[in-house]
């Protein structure tokens, strides 16, 4: 059962990270890269590792996503 | 596409090193001789039951030391790197109102979220987590409520001091075991306590707090300066 849980969050988390990689929309691939750190955070717990797990949600699909899209926000203001 | 050719050489010359890797890969029967001793005598000299603590603030303390500064050191150079215009120069920027989803939500979900943080670091001798995972999740409140109020302007003050504070309180404690104990950063220059309770564990939980604070400061410092900068126009 884990085992098939697994296997769907990896292949869930290649597929996010191939949308990361190639969509023509930035805020999408962004939305992607904190999706790739959910499931990352998921595999975490089934792999009994629920502190690093807590890690990878708070700041992987947390912060990081909010600071990518401030960052996007200023570049995007640079270039008018 | 001769780039493209690099690219397959690297991945292919990547996958046979780790082909290589995984069929030297045997797991291991037994604990290797430091893991054995962790977990055998971890419960009796450090008191923590949640091994994984014992290992992180006790044995390798000066490890989380080190993963502390370095997170001190990427919100100063944040700081630094983030130019700051004088108020007055700062033309500021017309904002879009804010969902009144998002912003009811943060007002009830907020201290939910400060709590739960609160609750990671008290525990983390018993419970999985700690200092560092307590003040991510208390960062990430303060994410959720820059969110809801982008005009919302975190006290860099307050933000500093709870910093030092913490950070100095930090060191001290570790001073102290030098002392009182074994070494720097010994957890017994309190008693161990009951075995499993929320007081135990020595001197622990005390620098979780200190940890989880100055972790949860950082961060908080990190998102605040971004979310300021996005301000100006």
């Amino acid at each position: 059962m884990y085992i098939a849980i697994a296997i769907v969050l990896g292949i869930l988390s290649l597929i996010g990270a191939y949308i990361a990689l190639h969509h023509e929309k930035l805020t999408v691939a962004i939305i992607a890269t904190g999706l790739v750190s959910l499931f990352a955070s998921i595999l975490f717990l089934l792999l009994a590792a629920p502190d690093v797990a807590m890690t990878e949600a708070a700041i992987g699909s947390g912060l990081t996503t909010a600071i990518f899209f401030y960052v996007l926000n200023k570049i995007r203001q640079r270039n008018g | 596409m001769v780039k493209k050719f690099f690219i397959l050489l690297l991945v292919a010359g990547m996958g046979l090193i780790f082909f290589d890797l995984y069929q030297a890969y045997n797991s291991p029967e037994s604990l290797s001789a430091l893991g054995e001793y962790y977990a055998q005598n971890g419960a009796t000299d450090v008191g923590a039951a949640n091994l994984v603590t014992a290992v992180v603030v006790t044995y390798r303390g000066l490890d989380t030391l080190g993963e502390v500064s370095i997170l001190f050191l990427t919100a100063a150079i944040l700081s630094f790197g983030l130019s700051f215009r004088k108020e007055e120069e700062i033309e500021e920027r017309e904002l879009r109102q804010t969902s009144e989803i998002l912003s009811t939500a943060a007002q009830v979900l907020t201290p939910i979220i400060m709590l739960v943080g609160i609750y990671i670091f008290m525990n983390g001798h018993l419970t999985p987590g700690g200092g560092f995972q307590g003040g991510a999740v208390m960062a990430s409140a303060v994410l959720l409520m820059l969110m809801a109020n982008p005009k919302l302007h975190i006290s860099h003050k307050v933000i500093s001091f709870v910093e030092s504070v913490s950070g100095v309180s930090f060191i001290l404690i570790g001073i102290l075991g030098i002392v009182l104990a074994g070494g720097f950063l010994d957890n017994r220059i309190m008693s161990l306590g009951t075995f499993g309770t929320l007081l135990s564990a020595g001197v622990i939980p005390i620098i979780y707090i200190f940890i989880g604070l100055k972790v949860g400061a950082e961060l908080s410092n990190i998102v605040g300066s971004m979310s300021h900068n996005q301000n100006e126009k």
